[in-house]
């Protein structure tokens, strides 16, 4: 097959199919906007338009710019990792996250001092709290995951990604959904189905792209050259199908019209809860930990140069937690118009799911057998084994709180946001940050960080700063579920509402005390890793450890 | 061949391990969500439930545009304390017209289950516009933009088309309807306000915003918190005969 030289250079079928399905979207947009009912909805189809004309675009730029030959799967007998998706996603979470942290502090400070909502549409808590949540979920974390999803999936099947566009297309799609779902939220585009938010043309968007991802993980897991599939890719592909599940199921809607933005969930009342819980709870499960476990079985043994503690235990664990966290949902309709069987069930199974939660907390902190010294000089694995250690301790607080008797106490109190944020905080984005430690040097090739000192600060601070933060929703939370329920001796109610939210004030300030913290570690991170970049220090590949497949 | 072995089926085959991913998360989402749809005890049978009027359906929508739902719920816990600040606890059946529902997951501020009839419209269009000129320590958002803002409902009847076909008991009638029972309902003295009053049992007809001149956001949003949680009369609610 003597043809890379003389080779004429065509689009090709992949290229061209792209070509003409974005043009036709463009069209298709323009004419959306042209008829749209509301101004906010043709500004988001002009987005669209324009995003699909810049695909085009890219695409011919590529085309002229690349050789005639398909790009080679293995160069001198080494797969040629394809790094360009990955370098974006990662990138991308650092900027989502600091974005994302940031609207988190500003809305903690309404909560202090409501005059900061400015009395504006686009600048209320309402519009902002899902800013916030979105950012920091699907924004930060979706990247995060995208990024060490595709370098996990390639390194361990020793192949390249699969797929020459498509990598791309999912990473940028991803992002595009995500600019899409934000400025909607400002502008009250919204289905107030938490976690859920975007409306029905978004969620479109989002399934397009999210098939895209599964495919290109199988097809790369298709592609290994090892028999057996790294129990990190299990964990991966468990996140991207549930989710993929979860997101047809909670926003089943139907449009009111294809020029209007505005669509009517086909559930309602009681089973739309149960649908939106058994979501909202399993985004918990599959997209902010099974992901996130996910990474944790690969960076943690990288990182450590230590093979995963136990094999057998990584198996329980994963059949275990995927098949028991689904269950737990209704435990965020306690004491509902929710019939209590189901009540009773998400109770139940809540309480199991401490033992999986434990067996995968177990595993990741065993795993530094024989390595703990290296706790005090890499302040990157001190990170990730303090997420490991969060996680712990808010998958025995989640159980907790999942027994109706506490849960009439906690719900719909500053204890569940405290819990949220333990977790999220201190579990996911702690994990994402210790990986985007690892993977930076790794994907730029360079030797080292610009600076382990920094992140010994970064540490520190958001340390700190989630401390002051649950410690101040603890307080908070089940002060105001007992004012909630406070009688006099004369059997009246002892507070009114508002005196229960007064009480709440200093509280309110040291949590985005503690926010403040967390986002200027944030700062500092990226300061690192920018310097990281462009610092000169050249790597070598023969000093990456190589890792074991957990058998 | 040890159990942990025969694992390896999943661990050498993606396809096989995809299967066994989804058969295993299914379990859980069918038991629990499906019988919720056939089995008669899961909502109540109840008199007076009635699909929202334009105008609340209007302000509902307002209501979720604007992310009320963050900070306030809509259900009211069996619990001692809650029905005697709120009202009698929530039934299921006084949320089976809300697509999607609204009953919250965090009280920042109050229960809105029952608030309908609580306060005056006054009080209402004060709070919404400055909440601290009526609650001096409340930590809500103003929303003085509503009163401002032209309700834009030339969509009403198409919104209601929709929800129809989802199975809220809107009749051809009420959507042919649906503009002039918004409008009638902002003016107690229109003809079409007792034809509104037939089609919607229960529906308050007032001037809700206090501005006679325009049909506004508040109008829409202040007639639906009006409307919240007073459909059912439950004094004549038979408990006993809903025991699940």
């Amino acid at each position: 097959m003597a043809q890379q030289a003389s080779i004429n250079k065509t689009l090709t079928i992949g290229e061209g199919g792209t070509v003409i399905a974005f043009i036709a979207l463009a069209v298709f947009s323009i004419i959306v906007a042209a008829k749209a009912w509301t101004p906010e909805y043709a500004f988001h189809a002009y987005l669209f338009a324009a995003a699909s004309v810049a695909t085009v675009f890219a695409i011919f730029n590529r085309y002229f710019a690349r050789d005639a030959a398909p790009v080679p799967q293995e160069i001198d007998g080494k797969p040629n990792y394809n790094m360009g998706p990955i370098k974006f996603a990662t990138i991308a979470s650092v900027f989502w996250g600091i974005a994302g942290f940031t609207v988190g502090l500003i809305i903690a400070l309404q909560l202090a001092y409501p005059a900061l909502n400015f009395d504006l549409p686009w600048t209320n808590f309402g519009r902002l709290r899902p800013l916030h949540t979105s950012a920091v979920i699907f924004a930060f974390g979706g990247n995060v995951l995208l990024a060490t999803s595709f370098y996990v999936v390639q390194r361990t099947c020793h192949a390249r990604l699969a797929g020459d566009i498509a990598p791309w297309f999912v990473v940028l799609g991803y992002n595009f959904f995500i600019v899409i779902a934000g400025t909607g939220y400002l502008l009250g585009i919204t289905q107030s189905k938490e976690y859920a938010e975007p409306e029905w043309y978004a969620d479109l968007w989002l399934t397009v792209v999210w098939v895209a991802y599964l495919l290109v993980f199988l097809v790369t897991l298709w592609k290994r050259k090892e028999p057996h599939i790294y129990v990190a890719n299990w964990f991966y592909l468990a996140f991207i199908v549930t989710i993929a599940l979860l997101h047809l199921g909670n926003n089943a809607t139907i449009p009111v019209s294809i020029y209007s933005s505005k669509s009517y969930i086909v559930w309602s009342g009681v089973q739309d809860a149960m649908v939106q819980w058994w979501y909202g709870h399993n985004a918990v499960g599959f997209f902010l930990t099974a992901g996130f476990l996910a990474i944790m079985y690969y960076f943690i043994p990288k990182r450590a140069d230590r093979p995963v503690y136990s094999y057998r235990l990584s198996i329980v664990h994963f059949w275990a937690l995927i098949f028991i966290y689904i269950w737990a949902g209704p435990h965020h309709l306690h004491y509902t118009a929710l019939p209590d069987w189901a009540q009773t069930l998400g109770m139940v199974f809540s309480i199991i799911l401490w033992m999986p939660s434990w067996g995968g907390m177990i595993n990741g902190l065993m795993t530094l057998q024989g390595a703990w010294d290296k706790l005090r000089t890499d302040p990157v694995l001190r990170m990730m084994v303090v997420s490991v250690a969060f996680y712990g301790m808010s998958t025995f607080e989640g159980p907790l709180m999942s027994i109706k008797a506490v849960n009439s106490l906690s719900h719909y109190t500053d204890w569940t946001i405290g819990h949220v944020h333990s977790g999220a905080l201190g579990w996911v984005a702690y994990v994402s940050f210790g990986a985007i430690y690892c993977l930076v040097p790794w994907l730029w090739n360079r030797s080292r960080l610009y600076s382990l000192r920094l992140v010994n600060w970064h540490f520190w601070l958001s340390t700190l700063g989630i401390v002051l933060y649950i410690s101040a929703m603890w307080v908070s939370g089940i002060l105001q579920g007992l004012m909630w329920r406070a009688y006099t001796k004369l059997g009246f109610l002892e507070y009114s509402f508002i005196e229960t939210s007064e009480a709440m004030h200093p509280f309110y300030v040291i949590r985005a005390l503690g926010g403040a913290l967390f986002v200027i570690g944030s700062l500092i991170m990226a300061y690192n890793i920018w310097m990281t970049i462009r610092s000169p220090y050249a790597a070598g590949e023969a000093k990456r450890p190589q890792l074991v497949p957990a058998e | 061949m040890s159990v942990w072995a025969k694992h390896q089926i999943f661990e050498k085959n993606s396809i096989v391990l995809l299967i066994g991913i989804l058969i295993v998360v299914a379990i859980g989402g069918l038991v629990e969500i499906v019988p919720l749809f056939y089995l008669k005890s899961t909502i109540e049978k109840v008199e007076g439930m009635r699909p929202y009027t334009p105008l609340e359906l209007a302000g509902r929508d307002i209501y979720i545009r604007e992310g009320c739902y963050n900070c306030h719920s809509q259900m009211i816990r069996p619990l001692r304390d809650e029905v005697e600040r709120y009202g009698h606890y929530s039934l299921a059946a006084e949320s089976m017209y809300d697509h999607p529902f609204q009953w919250g997951s965090k009280r920042t501020g109050p229960d809105l289950a029952r608030v309908g009839g609580k306060y005056s419209d006054e009080w209402q269009r004060a709070h919404l516009a400055n909440p601290r000129s009526v609650v001096p320590g409340s930590i809500m958002p103003g929303y003085p933009f509503l009163a401002k803002t032209q309700l834009d409902a030339k969509n009403i009847a198409a919104n209601m088309k929709v929800l129809a076909l989802e199975g809220v008991p809107y009749t051809p009638d009420m959507i042919a309807k649906a503009e002039a029972d918004l409008v009638a309902q902002t003016d107690p003295d229109s003809a079409g306000a007792a034809e509104l009053a037939k089609r919607y049992p229960k529906a308050l007809s007032r001037d809700f915003d206090g501005n006679p001149g325009a049909i506004t956001e508040a109008d829409a949003l202040i007639a639906y918190l009006q409307m919240l949680g007073t459909l059912v009369d439950f004094k004549t609610y038979d408990k006993k005969a809903n025991v699940r």
